[in-house]
């Protein structure tokens, strides 16, 4: 037992049908990501650390639905919120509604180690953001020509659908849609962007971190914040785990469900394994999301009641995985 | 079993020498809002709308630190935070950064009941409560004298030790001891619980005295200083940013259900894990239990029972 151990995430929800091709993109990007936090980890950088430049690395890449790349709300501008925790002492730092910070992450850091505060959002956040001279671009930078085509047609499909606990069927208008019993947070599976990024670490020390990041939800409502930067539903470390959440964001939040990891653990001294197992069955209702998590001792797991996941793991031992079913 | 009611209005350094012209106000708001809550409760309505009512008359109350008398941000401004939580359904709602709604925990409650999300805020928020014809008004309606007062005094504290950019530890309270010795920090919050044991909480804020613009708190943060499931409700108060990493209400349910604990222990066991002087909160049990144990100072706090009881306490109360 012992020894480091790193979990990615791309997101849980995805596609049955998604071309191969966008699945051979996915797991580059997620191989490349492991690999960076590998050599981190092998340089003995802190898991904190980590786990910052991993998210980062994320946030980049235009491929997830995180800095650029992010889903668009329904105005079809990009609001980014993010969520850092590191293990010891249960630090944490979050922000949401940014539109000009081009790693989300970073500033959900600096949040941490630079205010007395947990969380900043909003105009608050992009003005602490600018105090602190952190990279800002345009919000146009953020914005895909995919996604402005995945907005109009979630647009489409929204129009016959407004509550998305409503479990029916609707086939849509666009091209790429096809009919599919599928859905997530009331779009057609096909239209449903994975919601987050995120990596948990627990590095040779034994301390655990975690982050997450996301544009959210397609087509949300301008100030919509979702579970991602919500310490204890969307990321959560203390000195037994770290956990980061991607999914249905408030049935996530309803559970609570990166909380919930730790609780059982700390509760009910269920192990790592046991406990992701335990909380995705029994903890999320209809609610659909997966989870990455690592614990003090060197394991890694992951859960999800999605179809897929975008994930990779890694630990000291040699073992290394990416996945998407 | 039995309804049962808990409000708060806050738990802080409350000192022992508050003056009657500030322990009076207090302590007949806490006591209407009880009736108001009692009243309802008995005249069967649901524990959702109990606590939104009970809540709405907190942030209408200036004593109080939500809705009109919300303390200030750095920039003398008013940046509002509430949230509303369904034990049974699980069904929840949040809003922050709210500056010109009346009653923040009913812009909560139409996040729940109108929208498919759960948090709303800023801009947005504003702009869903002028679709919802929900009542606003100017920003001013909000400032009371006595929080200019608590700004000003609060950053000629800060004066001598505040630079963003340096590293600030988290365990210095970032908020000097002001000269009327007045608590610094505040919520209000209302759980309820009615004889077919249906909970509900509901939690509303300014936020902290000088609070970046933007500060988020433990407020509108399910599992940090609201939740409610089908065991117990919970609403909490103090440094949010210590509420926010001990996942405060979420936790009391949590070792319930978890550990076998009553409500009384799981509530104490779980402020006993935060550091003192930070923490306190309310919590009402699906079989009629109330609690409400804090580690500061004091907490303005009032409970009712179905069998008869009831309470009105600042300070330790000395049948504890």
């Amino acid at each position: 037992m012992g020894g480091w151990a790193i979990a990615v995430h791309g997101g849980a929800g995805v596609d049955p049908i998604l071309p191969n091709e966008r699945q051979e993109e996915a797991t580059r990007l997620l191989t490349r990501c492991l690999d960076i936090g590998i050599s981190a980890l092998r340089s003995n950088l802190s898991a904190i650390d980590v786990v910052e430049l991993v998210v980062r690395e994320l946030e980049t890449d235009p491929l997830f639905n995180s800095g650029r790349g992010s889903a668009l709300t329904e105005k079809g501008t990009v609001e980014m919120e993010a969520s850092i925790m590191d293990g010891p002492k249960r630090r944490c730092g979050a922000v949401s509604g940014l539109t000009t910070v081009k790693n989300p992450i970073s500033l959900a850091r600096l949040v941490m180690d630079k205010t007395p505060h947990s969380y900043l959002g909003f105009a608050g956040a992009e003005e602490f953001a600018r105090k602190q001279g952190v990279e800002l671009v345009d919000n146009e930078y953020f914005i895909t020509e995919d996604n402005v085509g995945m907005l109009k047609l979630a647009k489409e499909a929204n129009s016959i659908l407004f509550d998305y606990r409503i479990p029916t069927l609707t086939t849509c208008g666009g091209g790429a849609a096809m009919e599919n019993q599928l859905q997530m947070n009331g779009l057609p599976i096909s239209l449903y962007a994975p919601e987050t990024v995120g990596c948990v670490v627990v590095d040779k020390q034994g301390h655990c971190a975690a982050a997450t990041s996301t544009g959210g939800l397609m087509n949300k409502m301008t100030g919509r914040i979702g579970d991602s930067p919500l310490i204890g539903s969307g990321t959560y470390a203390c000195d037994l785990v770290a956990v980061s959440c991607t999914g249905e964001g408030e049935a996530i939040i309803r559970s609570t469900l990166a909380r919930e990891v730790a609780a059982v653990m700390e509760y009910k001294g269920l192990n790592l394994h046991e406990a992701v197992d335990y909380v995705i069955k029994t903890r999320l209702d209809e609610g659909k999301a997966g989870l990455i998590a690592v614990s003090k001792n060197g394991e890694v797991a992951c859960g999800f009641n999605t179809t897929g996941m975008f994930r990779g793991c890694a630990t000291e031992d040699g073992f290394l995985e990416v996945g998407v079913w | 079993m039995g309804w049962a009611i808990a409000v708060h209005g806050g738990a802080g350094d409350i000192p022992l020498s508050l003056p009657p012209e500030k322990r009076l106000p207090r302590e007949a708001g806490l006591r209407r809002c009880l009736d108001v809550g009692i009243a309802a409760l008995k005249a069967h309505n649901h524990p959702l709308d109990v606590v939104e009512l009970v809540v709405r008359e907190l942030e209408n109350n200036p004593h109080f630190n939500a809705g009109k008398g919300s303390v200030l941000t750095t920039s003398g401004t008013v940046e509002m935070e509430a949230c509303i939580m369904d034990g049974k359904t699980m069904k929840c709602g949040a809003v922050s950064g709210v500056s010109t709604v009346v009653n923040a925990i009913s812009l909560a409650r139409l996040v729940m009941d109108k929208t498919p999300h759960i948090f709303l805020a800023f801009d947005g928020a504003e702009a869903f409560a002028r679709e919802q014809g929900l009542e606003t008004v100017e920003m001013s309606h909000f400032i009371t004298p006595e929080n200019i007062e608590r700004l000003k005094q609060a950053q000629e504290a800060d004066r001598v030790q505040l630079d963003y950019t340096q590293p600030i530890p988290k365990e210095v309270p970032k908020e000097a001891a002001v000269a009327d010795g007045d608590s610094q920090i505040g919520t209000v919050g209302c759980v309820a619980v009615d004889s077919e044991g249906s909970l509900a909480t509901a939690t509303s804020t300014g936020g902290i005295v000088n609070k970046m613009v933007g500060r988020i708190g433990d407020t509108p943060i399910i599992g940090a200083g609201t939740y409610a499931n089908h065991l117990c409700a919970i609403s909490a108060t103090g440094r949010g940013e210590a509420i926010i990493r001990g996942t405060i209400a979420r936790d009391v349910a949590a070792v319930m259900e978890f550990k076998g604990l009553s409500l009384k222990e799981a509530a104490a066991y779980v402020i006993d894990q935060v550091p003192r002087g930070n923490a306190g909160l309310i919590a009402v049990s699906s079989t009629g239990e109330v609690t409400m144990p804090f580690n500061t100072t004091g907490m303005f706090r009032a409970c009712a029972t179905e069998d008869g009881y009831s309470e009105i306490a600042i300070w330790d109360s000395p049948t504890k």
